[in-house]
């Protein structure tokens, strides 16, 4: 090797982010360990608890209280946690004492998920000769229909921490499309366990919208409440039945309270959608925004309140006019360097 | 330990690998089917036994020879603990190849092959690893139809091969070419079975010697 002589230190060191992330040998990750249970311990007699029953928590709590930290990330603060944590999980050395690797896919590079490939096409040959087998004996294939919709595959993410290796695009995708097709087998209940391994629940995300019953009050007289919220707005409405199109906004009659006729006509739209003018009478009260937004808060405030007098089909037909979305639009904020949320200075050639 | 390792040296067929396989056995297995006229590789033609409507009839008694030698040679390696590594770039095979190898205690590479995984094994495997003693190819062409990149890099790291080779494949810089059909079933299902055969055999012999040692 050469020797550099009229050089910096700067060029003769190392790039030392080019060897990848550290590697951590057996020994160093077990006398961390004997470390940590001898800090617990000592950790628990300072704060005069009992050092066999001295939990995770118990030590967090310790932590902050010896060491109190204002700095704002919480991943920056002083931590004490088993090294099984704190050190990634990593590859042992691959090979035996006489240089003999381990696994018989080792010299492909990517073992794991070569690995995982075979195995996932032996399960695919093995339910096909299943197949056979019954087809041979003339019995019916089982069709139980797997639950699609609540399921779905594995990130790739989360492939390459099974696996502690790296899985390309590519790679990855050509798994799933085997795990689809093992999966479109008819006979693929044999190897359900197999794979509910790469299968995860998703948690259902349209949560079923329950329609209230009607309440009734003293009188024996059916109504329902309903709240909505436009901009700034926030109100909740009373909608009550046999009623005459008396409409009360926070004691007020509407006529006084919107004095614009497009306020009221906002106002009626959910009755008139509905066919139901002259049937409710309303009680609301109001509080924020302006004009308009107040009017838009009560209008879903009521719709939402009459979605328990009416059938689900014109519940369905509400939800498709827009009377029970919550519009989204606030006012945008003003940005530095701009004379509003858009609108940019004006620009002078000179 | 030296007399261990010298005393198979000394047999000519110390394994008896010719029990293994007759010339019927290949025969039914399809080994002597090549590829059309067109497709014959210049240096496959020593091999040939002639041309049947433009069908290319590989001579099975050079296999058998070729055979021979190739099965004795990984007897050997396999007796002396050498690391095999089978190679085929078949998709219909992969998975029979890797079975076998599996069944053997051998290792397989039957994927997408790196460029630098011979030559350049310390870097993309760490220091120290050992590399294969003998390399065997089920099909010596790749998904391309060109030679095994294998071929070359073992040649370069002077790891010897074993490898099938066809009327379109070239025999040169492989040790123990077996001329034969790579692509029926039966051929390469044959194949596997005597490789397995052979690696079993000498792995239960060089067990047995031992243990006779050891009682000495």
């Amino acid at each position: 090797t050469l020797r550099l002589i009229c050089t910096t230190t700067a060029v003769q060191k190392r790039n030392a982010g080019a060897s990848g992330p550290e590697k951590y040998t057996e020994a160093f990750i077990k006398k961390q360990i004997e470390e940590f249970n001898l800090g617990k311990r000592h950790l628990a007699n300072m704060m005069g608890e009992d050092p066999e029953t001295f939990t995770q928590e118990d030590i967090d709590r310790a932590i902050a209280y010896l060491f109190p930290s204002g700095l704002f990330d919480k991943q920056a603060r002083p931590l004490m946690k088993h090294p099984n944590e704190v050190f990634p999980e990593q590859r042992k050395i691959q090979w035996g004492e006489d240089g003999r690797p381990f696994h018989f896919l080792f010299y492909t590079g990517k073992q794991s998920y070569y690995s995982l490939m075979h195995e996932t096409y032996e399960k695919f040959l093995h339910v096909q000769k299943h197949q056979d087998q019954l087809t041979a004996e003339d019995l019916p294939l089982q069709k139980e229909k797997r639950n699609l919709a609540g399921s779905r595959w594995l990130t790739k993410i989360e492939l390459e921490e099974m696996l502690l290796e790296k899985v390309s695009d590519d790679d990855y995708s050509r798994f799933i499309q085997l795990l689809q097709k093992l999966v479109a087998l008819p006979c693929a209940d044999i190897e359900e366990k197999f794979i509910q391994k790469f299968s995860k629940e998703v948690p259902v995300q349209l949560q079923k919208v329950v329609i209230e019953p009607l309440q009734h009050d003293e009188r024996g007289v059916a109504f329902s409440t309903g709240e909505g919220k436009r901009k700034t707005a926030r109100a909740t409405a009373v909608v009550y039945d046999n009623g005459t199109g008396k409409i009360t906004v926070n004691g007020i009659d509407i006529l006084h309270y919107f004095p614009v006729l497009q306020d009221r006509e906002q106002l009626l739209f959910p009755f008139q959608f509905l066919g139901r003018i002259g049937k409710h009478d309303m009680v609301c009260t109001v509080s924020g925004g302006g004009r308009s937004a107040q009017a838009g808060a009560i209008r879903l405030a009521s719709a939402k309140a009459l979605r328990s007098f009416v059938t689900e089909k014109e519940v369905e037909f509400m939800r498709q006019a827009g009377l029970l979305t919550v519009d989204p639009r606030v006012k945008e904020r003003k940005k530095p360097g701009q004379e509003g949320p858009r609108r940019k200075f004006t620009w002078k050639k000179r | 330990d030296d007399k261990l390792l010298t005393e198979p040296l000394s047999h000519p067929d110390f394994f008896s690998v010719k029990e293994l396989f007759t010339l019927k056995d290949l025969f039914d297995a399809r080994v002597h089917l090549g590829h059309k006229k067109g497709c014959r590789h210049r240096f496959m033609e020593p091999y040939i036994f002639g041309c049947r409507l433009d069908q290319d009839i590989i001579d099975l008694d050079q296999t058998m020879q070729h055979l021979q030698l190739a099965l004795n040679f990984t007897a050997h390696v396999a007796y002396r603990g050498g690391i095999i590594l089978f190679v085929s770039r078949r998709r219909q095979f992969c998975h029979l190849v890797e079975s076998t190898a599996r069944a053997c205690g051998e290792y397989a590479h039957t994927r997408y092959w790196q460029g630098g995984l011979l030559t350049n094994a310390h870097i993309q495997f760490g220091p120290g690893v050992r590399l294969p003693d003998l390399l065997i190819f089920l099909s010596t062409l790749n998904n391309v139809f060109e030679p095994h990149v294998a071929i070359r890099d073992a040649a370069k790291m002077n790891i010897p091969t074993v490898g099938v080779v066809d009327t379109n494949c070239n025999p040169c810089l492989i040790t123990y070419p077996i001329p034969g059909n790579d692509d029926s079933p039966a051929a390469v299902e044959l194949y596997c079975k005597l490789f397995r055969m052979t690696i079993i055999r000498a792995k239960d012999k060089r067990r047995q010697s031992e243990a006779i040692q050891e009682l000495q």
